[in-house]
């Protein structure tokens, strides 16, 4: 079977490297084909990836807390380029402070997106998630 | 030996005579290019006039390359603009190609219209990643071979589709192609496979189109366009032979009656450690060719790409003036400017723009963008500011007085610091034209080429 093409990277300003190589390490593991856009990655260049490559899914990483602004519209903006109903996950660190997950799940939801993690969400968890929404 | 290179221009075809005992040229020639009717009797004439300076030369081998009858013209379709549709533009303008348009996502009613109206020579049809998208390049497969047009069409996309694009043109009855993917997977170029089916479909069909069988009969290698030997030129100068050392990083402008080419032998990497890389990597040598930047044919449309207030106030010339020469030029092409008339001046001027807008198309993108962490630098394309050897090798820049003023459009500008333009180069002249000829000597002699190369450099 051939592999599925997974698009990951740190979205916005956000230049933190190291959970983002391990997370493009782990999916590789997990027998996706990786296409790592690495840190500080627009909407923009998301997509542009995602269509080229025909992937199954994009996962988004945010760990400095401005997550829900930059994640906003992402959605809207594949739909627009064609990538009807492709999964959005997203996870990290999404928001600042000690805010209820479950609330802010939701306002995820309401973005689009088909799924957000809390912090300290473990790999293996991501990955099963990611072959549900890619079957 | 003896060698007798020619190269075909739209304007003139120019003749370069080698003797590798001396070492040297032996002399240089050129006449009106005569494609219209056959190209051999522009030939003879200048071959009359070079045996006229250097009395009679029996060459051993004939070298050829040609931008006559319109070049190399192109059309590039990828998918995304930024990714393999900016691959495409690159690996068609780094074979020596006129790169018409530049399209991308499926092809539209208008945009086939547009490509039937060029009537190019070749598409190279890009899309998709190996395993990406695959619609998009067969929908556009199928609408261009639907295209009236003598064109060939060179495939470089998603391999996944390679046998059912085979199966389109084949149906079709199109020339074609189908090579390695431009961008095989995500960010990664690989332009060199289309780069040399476009050379090898030039030599198979596009010789003959444009009237030059009877020349390529005559040589004992095969005719390439023009751009690609002066890169070749270009390459050789910069990273020199297994003996000899070239003159390291370098870029050349070539600024013409009908485009301004833009090359750079350079890495590119950010000068400074603090700047993060993004878009596309770019290859070593970088041809980019600006078809509405010129002196002569594309004057109006440089003109267009002006702040025209902003021109007549930085060369405190009345706009009118500026316009009245405009016009004159584009109405007879073979006007030339009197010495020290305000026309010269405004001709200078206006050919230091088009070195700078070509430039700035040319060289990478500094943006700042400020995040939590304070500000960082993002650069895409290359980074030319340290570029130690700046070289002008266009007839408007080699035959001008100011030669030194129309290279200065090049420079890194306190005033646009987002363009990694070079900041302080040793300015070259290719006095004596010897680019294009070098390019194709190159391919049988490489250390005389380079010989000739550095000792025709003249430094201003």
């Amino acid at each position: 079977m051939e592999k599925k093409t997974i698009v990951t990277g740190v979205i916005g300003a956000d230049v933190h490297a190291v959970g983002n190589k391990i997370l493009a390490y782990a999916l590789t593991d997990a027998g996706f084909n990786v296409v790592n856009l690495g840190v500080m990655v627009s909407q923009e260049e998301f997509i542009a990836a995602a269509i080229e490559t025909n992937a199954a899914a994009i996962v988004v990483s945010s760990l400095y807390g401005h997550g829900e602004i930059d994640c906003n519209g992402l959605r809207e903006k594949c739909e627009e380029a064609g990538l009807k109903d492709i999964p959005l996950l997203a996870g990290g660190n999404l928001v600042v402070g000690k805010q209820d997950f479950a609330e802010v799940a939701k306002r995820f939801a309401a973005m689009g997106f088909t799924k957000a993690y809390p912090p300290g969400t473990t790999l293996e968890t991501t990955i099963a998630d990611l072959h549900k929404f890619t079957d | 030996m003896k060698y007798l290179t020619v190269d075909f221009g739209s304007t003139f075809t120019k003749l370069t005579a080698i003797d590798t005992v001396q070492g040297a040229v032996a002399g240089t020639a050129r006449a009106f290019t005569t494609i219209d009717t056959d190209v051999m009797t522009g030939f003879n004439h200048a071959m009359e006039q070079l045996e006229n300076a250097i009395g009679a030369f029996h060459y051993d081998q004939l070298l050829c390359c040609s931008s006559a009858a319109g070049g190399l013209k192109m059309i590039a379709v990828g998918l995304v603009p930024d990714l393999t549709a900016k691959a495409a533009k690159m690996a068609a303008s780094s074979a020596g190609a006129k790169v018409m348009k530049t399209y991308s996502f499926e092809l539209s009613e208008k945009e086939l219209t547009e490509i039937a109206a060029v009537n190019p020579d070749l598409v190279l049809l890009c899309g998709g990643t190996d395993g990406g998208n695959r619609e998009v390049i067969l929908t556009n497969a199928r609408l261009l071979a639907a295209v009236d047009g003598n064109f060939s069409i060179i495939a470089a996309g998603n391999k996944s589709v390679d046998a059912e694009l085979e199966t389109i043109f084949k149906t079709a009855g199109k020339t074609f192609v189908i090579t390695e993917n431009v961008m095989p997977t995500f960010n990664q170029l690989n332009i060199e496979p289309a780069r040399q089916a476009i050379r090898e479909l030039f030599i198979r069909n596009i010789v003959a189109a444009k009237g030059l069988s009877k020349m390529q009969a005559l040589c004992a290698n095969a005719i390439i366009p023009t751009p690609l030997a002066v890169m070749t030129a270009c390459e050789l100068l910069s990273k020199g032979t297994r003996s000899r050392a070239g003159i390291g990083e370098l870029v050349c402008i070539d600024l013409g009656g009908a485009t301004t080419d833009v090359y750079s032998m350079a890495k590119g990497k950010p000068a400074s450690g603090h700047v993060i890389p993004k878009g596309l990597p770019e290859p070593f040598s970088k041809r980019t060719v600006e078809g509405d930047l010129g002196m002569r044919y594309s004057l109006a449309a440089l003109a267009d790409a002006l702040n025209m207030s902003d021109f007549s106030e930085e060369t405190a010339i009345p706009q009118a003036r500026i316009e009245a020469w405009i016009a004159r030029c584009t109405a007879m092409p073979d006007i030339i400017a009197a010495p020290e008339s305000e026309e010269l001046f405004i001709e200078e001027s206006l050919a230091k723009k088009a070195v700078e807008l070509a430039v700035e198309r040319h060289c990478g993108i500094l943006e700042s963008a400020y995040t939590p962490l304070g500000e960082i630098l993002s650069i895409t394309g290359k980074d030319l500011t340290e570029i130690p050897s700046l070289i002008g090798i266009g007839g408007a820049i080699i035959n001008s007085k100011e030669p030194h003023k129309i290279l200065e459009g090049a420079l890194y500008s306190a005033r646009k610091t987002g363009f990694m333009k070079p900041k302080a180069p040793r300015f070259y002249l290719d006095k004596t034209y010897i680019f294009a000829a070098m390019g194709l000597l190159s391919a049988i002699d490489e250390e005389l080429a380079l010989r000739i190369l550095t000792d025709n450099l003249k430094p201003i």
